[in-house]
């Protein structure tokens, strides 16, 4: 892999895919492999006919909401008729002084933080432990991913009912002789943001063993073979081997992880609803979206709180994409290249 | 990324032998410490959905006595309540109709879109991988709201088809992800051979691309097809009608409702997880190939 990528000529630059997968990629290209045809006339309807209806449902449900969220947002608008009453950036400023919102900002940034914190170590060691050929791997490979595949209904629906102050874990502690550890897991606002990190870990932890899984099964086996005749320890070659080529699949997972914590809507308003949430302190921007835009009946207000969301999440993407993402294409173009 | 993309290819080069190769020759055992931090782990990662499954088959008495013990004696009448029920079921079939077309719609959708970007040299190419590209960063929450109105506009709330074509349109970024690598892996010759024998390009797609890019296929249609099974935001503003109900919102309703009776909520919970298990555990390889690929772009 090191020689691949001494062999890199500047100038051979193609964006790597990933690159794609943001905003800014309207000058990314494919990387092309020459065509014999080029596309003539009757080749524009077949193109037009094949691609057309992705497109047109694509801009509809996709692009045109967005950009109708743009314009909403400045209106107070209860969702009825044509919107008339214009007050400019007024929702917006209203969104960006209540403390409810920041409040919000502030658990989505603790959750942002405490997911990568927490999962990502839990992930490589389970991952490191899984990648060893042996009996049984496939079974617990199914049984880590499970909790993933349950819908989201579901896992809060369950967990709700086992952390209620009379549920099961409670009832569990007491069994065993543990009553004084018993809380109040749901209403308890020292608490709470914890137990929710706790059942964001049970849930996405699998994700993210199943990423590594497979970004450790591209390190080439020669590297440890190598490693091992030159006397290095076990832990040694995870440290210096194994981490290093698995930092492009750490850094995607990573990306996938901080924009899905952004973005954390449902179990969290499925287990605490929108008003316990804000007192237990486990409000997401996104709740605090529809409790104060589509519950509150004010549109124009829950449009606002959309586009700032989507401001967040692309200046946050844009930011990742520049100073963390940037290796990775490089390591990409060699890719491309020894092909 | 070079990490990634070379265990693509790898795997891509004994794509169809690892499942041959694990049934012929036997792996070695683990060592025991191995085997002790996996059974923690998975007994962590089981044990709620178990309490969920065993849940069901309390009483309410036996719940409130004691929260975390075994069934005793069983009690299948839960289950049997909501089974017997036509709510359970009514909620069963949207969704299987959600799933099915939201399934066909995107994959079907996302094969042609994918063909063009795989295949098809023209200006602006880049552009619209671009474009859907991008959608793949911004999931549905943030469009919810605007969304709500759109489908409203067209006169299909508290239909299935404000859900459905909604997820279509938000399930083609990850297809169209995933499909164009397999569509451009496809060989140049078969192509050519193809066209030489007076195949046509449409004829190439259909008689061809559609067969070659199968394990694609299935992967894209078993990763919208659980997250339609799942989804929740989208069917909780478009649907308020309770014939009309997915099974996310089928249980949520039903525990508001049925507050007090846990059992029973359980049973029904336990019941609308088992078709997404199922689902998986048929075609847990493929999934796993699926979310790798859609990370790997």
């Amino acid at each position: 892999m090191s020689t691949t990528r001494e062999t890199t000529r500047p100038g051979s630059v193609s964006t790597s895919d990933l690159a794609q997968h943001d905003g800014s990629g309207a000058k990314a290209s494919l990387p092309s492999r020459p065509r014999r045809r080029g596309a003539g006339w009757s080749g524009r309807a077949e193109i037009a006919l094949l691609a057309g209806p992705a497109v047109i449902v694509f801009l509809a449900f996709v692009i045109l909401p967005v950009a109708m969220a743009a314009y909403y947002g400045f209106y107070r608008w209860a969702g009825y008729g044509p919107p008339t009453d214009f007050v400019g950036l007024q929702n917006y400023v209203v969104i960006l002084t209540d403390p409810a919102f920041l409040q919000a900002i502030g658990h989505n940034a603790f959750i942002v933080v405490m997911s990568l914190v927490i999962q990502g170590p839990i992930a490589i060691l389970l991952a490191l432990l899984l990648n060893r050929r042996m009996r049984g791997q496939s079974i617990i490979r199914i049984l880590i991913f499970v909790p993933y595949v349950i819908s989201e209904v579901v896992v809060g629906t369950g967990w709700s009912l086992m952390l209620s102050t009379n549920g099961a874990l409670n009832g569990m502690l007491h069994n065993l002789g543990l009553g004084s550890l018993a809380h109040d897991w749901l209403s308890d606002p020292n608490i709470a943001i914890w137990t929710l990190m706790g059942i964001l870990t049970w849930k996405y932890v699998g994700f993210a063993v199943i990423l590594f899984l497979a970004g450790l099964q591209g390190i080439p086996e020669e590297l440890y073979e190598a490693a091992a005749l030159d006397g290095a320890s076990y832990w040694q070659m995870q440290r210096r081997i194994t981490l290093p080529l698995l930092g492009p699949t750490l850094r995607i997972w990573a990306f996938l992880s901080i924009i899905g914590a952004l973005q954390l809507f449902d179990l969290v308003y499925i287990i605490w609803g929108q008003y316990v949430a804000s007192t237990a302190g486990t409000s997401t921007m996104a709740t605090y979206m529809v409790a104060n835009g589509r519950n509150a009946g004010n549109y124009g207000y829950g449009n606002a709180v959309a586009v700032v969301i989507f401001l967040i999440s692309l200046v946050v993407a844009l930011i990742y994409q520049r100073f963390v993402l940037r290796r990775d294409t490089a390591g990409a173009l060699t890719e491309r290249k020894t092909r | 990324m070079t990490a990634l993309t070379a265990g693509r290819t790898r795997r891509r080069g004994s794509g169809t032998n690892p499942s041959k190769r694990s049934t012929k020759e036997r792996l070695p055992w683990g060592s025991p410490t191995v085997y002790f931090i996996a059974f923690v782990v998975i007994a962590l990662m089981v044990v709620p959905i178990i309490y969920i499954i065993l849940g069901g088959f309390r009483t309410n008495s036996q719940i409130t006595v004691d929260p975390a013990g075994f069934p005793n004696p069983w009690n299948v009448q839960n289950y049997l309540n909501v089974l017997g029920g036509s709510v359970f079921w009514g909620q069963v079939l949207n969704s299987t109709i959600v799933a099915l077309v939201t399934t066909i719609g995107a994959v079907g959708l996302g094969l042609m879109a994918s063909y063009v970007l795989a295949r098809y040299q023209f200006r602006g190419r880049g552009a619209l991988y671009a474009l859907f590209a991008a959608g793949l960063m911004f999931p549905i929450t943030v469009a919810i709201t605007p969304l709500y109105l759109v489908v409203r506009n067209l006169g299909l709330m508290n239909s299935l088809g404000g859900v459905i074509i909604p997820q279509i349109a938000f399930a083609l970024p990850t297809t169209i992800i995933i499909l164009v690598p397999f569509l451009r892996a496809i060989p140049d010759e078969i192509q050519e051979a193809a066209f030489i024998d007076g195949c046509s390009r449409l004829g190439f797609f259909f008689r061809m691309v559609l067969r070659l890019s199968l394990p694609g296929v299935i992967t894209t249609g078993i990763l919208a097809f659980i997250g339609s099974w799942n989804s929740y935001l989208l069917p909780l503003f478009i649907l308020n009608n309770d014939s009309t109900f997915t099974l996310p919102l089928g249980v949520q309703a039903f525990s508001s409702q049925y507050a007090t009776d846990t059992a029973q909520v359980l049973a029904f919970t336990s019941l609308s997880m088992i078709p997404a298990l199922i689902f998986f555990s048929l075609f847990e390889r493929r999934i796993v190939g699926g979310l790798t690929g859609a990370v790997k772009g």
